[in-house]
């Protein structure tokens, strides 16, 4: 596993060599806004000050980077300060699901085109998650006893409305004809307590907001939605270690999602300021502290930058729009 | 007892000099972002959160680098009150209920004895806290677990019913005061459908109204709008510096013991739920009128009510602290970014770090104590200090308080937009208080509608729209029912007093 991720990392820093020489022909010479489309606390927070704690502490920029979050209107206040800024190289911002959803939901006019791609953090990973003390032990199980309570009778929380939890919900519900009520709450480690004192029968959080849960003995993983299984093998539990949690698909409910960390600036700015962030990334990303939280949070290592990443994105956008469309979930639809 | 080991363990790790050091700074710091509104301690720990990041490297580190954090948080809490009684311009949500009796205080010339009041009240509804947390958090972290949305929504409605049931205004006023402000609370995004309400095109209506930006509005223009019209002739209070006003004003206090007890038993409460410091101030103010023979009198400069919701207040923002280490789910927003930082030092909050981070838990707990009794001598040594701002004339103050809270506002979200908000709050505030329509109810439906509103959805969307839910168990049953008996109470009361009388 170790090995893999020098290779990724090894292989992200020879990619940035070439165009090293231009890098250093631009840096930022005031501090640099991190906007953060979601609230404090929340997984794209804890990401944004954990950049921000690495590159202090390594001195890997002569300015500071300061975290400032814009939640409004799920997000939509974050990107539109961004989409507004054309040219200004010392903003940048991460997205989470809701650079796609949050257009398509509400209206608001923004979309990805509008901003200028830098470069993918990383993808994280949802799991669904049942309480312990349940007897539900795989998918199946859990997937038939919704079906026999009856339509709405289980209750699915999650974070936000319309969004990625909301969508892997509807996703489930399409492939199995099984129906819940989906609760929405305001933040994952809300989500992950409302489940562990059984208000809800299920969620669908990110390892990083279930993981203490889960150690605590009082959440249970019953599969990753995922195409394959986690790399980390190390015990999460006594028992258990990421890597032991079965794929969705290899369970039977053939489902996967992976929510984009990445890094998107203003548009109009020129390829010297793109490529000095993609530059710093690069030596954030090769930190012993950045593969700790990638461990722990375990968070699917794909790094994607310039062209490869603006076709990740393109795909998944259209992968959005079929899914939020056949959820029901598009504004004025 | 094994809890009071751990303690003075605890209290062996938070003795060291450079922890000493570390909690004197973060108190002082704390202060001055609790002192400037819109700064709030959210934002205060997160600008200082990279600076600890090098520290938590050291063994013993996270610790102190914890105690920095917590005491910026501590010193936040006391430092709200301050701008709240001397201008009338609460420099944190928790502190707006501090104005309705420390503001008419300080116009008395008491600006001291409600600034010691309060802060003598903050440390004991923090030091009750603390010790709570400390021996009972096993027990209390099991009981967050049992709220659900419809326990979270019988909880808001306490806080409502509270608040207005003992209210002396006009109740069409309160009504209709509540009401817009309901109304102010529901622009923006709807957290349960995911689609915008009320915002009518604008990208500037997407968050809402920011509740900092009303409050430093209707309280802090609203006020010097009042003060303009009657000319510019205040010149500043008689505020009377006596050195010794913190010990008289200590001799009065034992009297509101009662007020003080409840006030702890509504703010522990309130954190732990976790419902938070600003609730929990409005509803320990509306209880304390309601219960104390001076209640009549509230709002016109009674000490009491500066007591009650400032224990409550500290009491909440101390045991908001617990779920954030036992659950991970955090109790305010400054939690919410301690937590943030904990993840980063790599701990992992939740039911294990008691068991695997003893040293880090319990000096923490320690500090909580010791870092209260250093902000208690810093703002305590300053009483006198501060009291003498008010003896600046108001033609100089003024523009300054302006200059702030427009500093105040922008600093919310960094928009322009805000500051223009901030000032149709303030005619707003302006045209209440000539109108004599109450501010207090608009200003609670404005910080509690959202969340209000989402646990009553969530409810109704558990329940499929059964109403039921809100007595389905004991817990959820025996609050609403007292929720529903706060509210009527003046019928009742009414009511009980005339079969008296027929009785007599």
């Amino acid at each position: 596993m170790k090995t893999g991720i020098a290779l990724a990392v090894s292989a992200a820093f020879a990619a940035v060599l070439p165009t090293g020489a231009q890098a250093q022909t631009w840096e930022p010479t005031k501090n640099v806004e991190f906007i953060i489309p979601a609230g404090t606390g929340g997984g794209a927070d804890q990401m944004v000050r954990a950049v921000q704690g690495i590159v202090a502490k390594h001195g890997l920029m002569k300015q500071s980077i300061l975290p400032i979050n814009k939640a409004g209107g799920a997000g939509a206040e974050g990107f539109l300060d961004v989409k507004s800024a054309a040219g200004e190289p010392h903003k940048i911002i991460i997205t989470l699901s809701n650079l796609f959803t949050t257009p398509l939901a509400t209206g608001v006019p923004f979309n990805w085109r509008d901003l200028t791609p830098v470069q993918m953090l990383a993808l994280d990973n949802f799991v669904l998650w049942v309480n312990a003390k349940t007897p539900y032990k795989t998918p199946k199980e859990f997937i038939d006893a919704v079906k026999k309570a009856g339509p709405g009778k289980m209750k699915m929380g999650g974070t936000g409305a319309k969004q990625e939890d909301q969508i892997i919900t509807a996703a489930i519900e399409q492939k199995t004809g099984a129906k819940f009520t989906y609760i929405p709450f305001k933040g994952g480690g809300a989500v992950a307590t409302q489940l562990v004192g059984g208000h809800v029968d299920a969620t669908v959080n990110n390892p990083i907001e279930a993981v203490a849960q889960w150690k605590g003995g009082n959440l249970r993983p019953l599969c990753v939605f995922e195409l394959k299984r986690m790399p980390y093998k190390e015990k999460v539990t006594a028992t258990m270690s990421w890597a032991d949690i079965p794929t969705c698909k290899e369970s039977g409910l053939d489902i996967d999602y992976l929510m984009l960390r990445g890094v998107f600036m203003a548009p109009g700015v020129k390829p010297e300021h793109v490529n000095y962030y993609i530059g710093l990334f690069a030596k954030v990303m090769a930190t012993p502290e950045w593969k700790k939280l990638m461990e722990e949070g375990a968070f699917n290592i794909t790094a994607l930058k310039g062209r490869e990443y603006a076709d990740w994105v393109a795909r998944e956008e259209a992968r959005h729009v079929s899914l939020m469309k056949g959820a029901g979930f598009i504004a004025g639809q | 007892m094994e809890e009071i080991s751990s303690l003075i363990h605890g209290f062996g790790v938070a003795l060291s000099p450079t922890n000493v050091a570390l909690m004197f700074v973060g108190v002082i710091l704390g202060v001055i972002i609790g002192v400037l509104p819109g700064l709030g301690g959210a934002n205060g720990v997160a600008i200082l959160l990279p600076l600890t990041f090098g520290m938590a490297q050291t063994p013993g580190g996270a610790t102190s680098a914890i105690i920095l954090l917590s005491c910026i948080y501590w010193g936040a809490l006391f430092g709200g009150a301050i701008t709240s009684i001397l201008f009338n311009i609460p420099g944190e949500p928790w502190s707006v209920a501090t104005t309705f009796d420390g503001y008419p205080l300080a116009q008395q010339g008491k600006a001291g004895q409600a600034l010691t009041a309060a802060f003598t009240s903050s440390f004991i509804g923090a030091l009750l806290a603390v010790v709570m947390i400390t021996f009972l958090s096993p027990v209390v972290a099991k009981f967050a677990l049992a709220f659900g949305p419809p326990e979270f929504f019988a909880v808001y409605l306490l806080t409502f019913c509270a608040f207005v049931g003992t209210s002396k205004e006009p109740p069409f006023k309160t009504l209709a005061a509540m009401m817009l402000g309901f109304a102010l609370a529901a622009v923006g995004t709807d957290t349960v459908t995911g689609t915008l309400r009320l915002t009518f095109g604008s990208t500037h209506l997407l968050t809402g109204f920011d509740f900092l930006v009303a409050v430093i509005g209707l309280f802090g223009i609203g006020e010097i709008l009042l003060t303009l019209e009657e000319g510019l002739a205040f010149r500043g209070a008689s505020a009377k510096i006596n050195s010794k006003v913190v010990l008289e004003t200590w001799r009065e206090l034992p009297r509101y013991w009662l007020t003080s007890v409840r006030s702890t038993l509504v703010g522990c409460f309130m954190g732990i739920v976790p419902g938070g410091a600003t609730p929990a101030s409005f509803m320990s103010y509306g209880v304390a009128r309601r219960f104390s023979p001076d209640g009549a009198k509230f709002g016109t400069g009674k000490v009491e009510g500066v007591v009650a919701p400032e224990t409550a207040a500290h009491a909440a923002g101390t045991s908001a602290l617990l779920p954030m280490i036992t659950l991970g789910v955090p109790g305010s927003p400054t939690a919410a970014v301690l937590l943030g930082g904990l993840m980063i030092w790599g701990l992992q909050p939740g039911p294990l770090l008691f068991v695997e981070q003893k040293d880090f838990v319990w000096g923490l707990i320690a500090s909580m104590y010791l870092g209260n009794i250093a902000g208690l001598i810093v703002v305590l040594t300053c009483v006198p200090l501060f009291a003498a701002i008010l003896r600046i004339p108001f033609s100089i103050i003024a523009p300054v308080i302006i200059v702030i809270c427009a500093i105040g506002s922008f600093t919310v979200k960094n928009a322009i937009f805000d500051v223009w908000m901030m000032v149709v709050f303030g005619v707003l505030g302006y045209l209440f208080k000539k109108t004599q329509y109450p501010l207090a109810p608009l200003v609670l439906a404005i910080v509690l509608g959202d969340n209000a509103e989402s646990a009553f959805r969530q409810a109704m969307l558990m329940s499929q729209g059964d109403l039921g839910i809100l007595f389905a168990n004991a817990l959820v049953g025996t609050m609403t029912t007292l929720a529903l008996a706060l509210l009527g109470w003046p019928m009742i009361s009414a009511l009980l007093g005339k079969l008296r009388g027929k009785q007599g």
